[in-house]
């Protein structure tokens, strides 16, 4: 019983880590890429890691699989942050069939801090402002 | 058909296809963040390599490395981000 849960659990693990490793041959683009590299591969590294930790019954074994997992599950997704974040600024290239980037322009070239509204609104408001101060 | 032949014949040829993969987008990849993301899913699939051969064999010595490569793996993506990014910012 306990081999047949372990060998359903890697099944279905391997099958999400392959169809990670197809995703970043196959797709279009680095922001997609990621997006699929990132969830795929730590789904599977988990239930992989579940699947051991199901196997063997000592209590050490059990722990250390767990905190793997949970390593796993907490730093993967600051890790493709960091990097999405680092590709977007040194300005990869997004796919030709993107529709739209949300994020264009909202970067500060210089000092590469997120600014929480647009640049165009903002000499809006700027130009807006200083009108009546000149007039008045 | 006992639980360590399906791991031997079905579990870790799939593993190792994937990291053939990964691989080609290694040695491909046009840009390094490219590369730094397959180098990233590599060390994952490592980490399910060991998981995978640690069922097969019944020996648990092999998890520290798991530990140490989920370790590794997080640092050196950090580590690429924020050098990438400095470089960037100095030109």
């Amino acid at each position: 019983m306990t081999d047949l849960i372990i060998a359903i659990l890697s099944t279905v693990g391997v099958i999400a880590i392959l169809i990670a490793a197809i995703g970043i041959l196959r797709m279009p683009d680095f922001y997609l890429r990621l997006s699929v590299t990132v969830k795929a591969a730590t789904l599977g590294s988990g239930l992989l890691l579940f699947s051991l930790a199901i196997f063997f019954p000592q209590v050490s074994v059990t722990t250390k699989a767990a905190a793997i997992g949970f390593f796993l599950l907490l730093t993967a997704p600051v890790a493709a942050h960091m990097i999405g974040r680092t590709a977007y600024l040194i300005g990869t290239t997004l796919w030709k069939g993107t529709i739209r980037d949300d994020l264009k322009g909202m970067y500060d070239k210089e000092s590469h801090r997120l600014s929480s509204s647009n640049k165009d609104v903002q000499a809006k408001q700027a130009a807006a402002g200083e009108g009546p101060d000149q007039a008045g | 058909m006992s639980l360590s032949l399906y791991i031997d014949y079905v579990i870790l040829p799939i593993l190792a296809i994937s990291l053939l993969l990964v691989f080609i987008r290694l040695f491909k990849g046009p840009t390094i963040v490219d590369r730094v993301i397959a180098l990233d899913l590599l060390i994952t699939i490592g980490v399910s390599i060991i998981a995978a051969y640690s069922i097969s064999t019944q020996q648990s010595t092999f998890m520290d490395v798991a530990m140490i490569l989920a370790l590794i793996a997080f640092l050196s993506t950090i580590a690429f981000s924020f050098y990438l990014e400095k470089k960037d910012q100095d030109d």
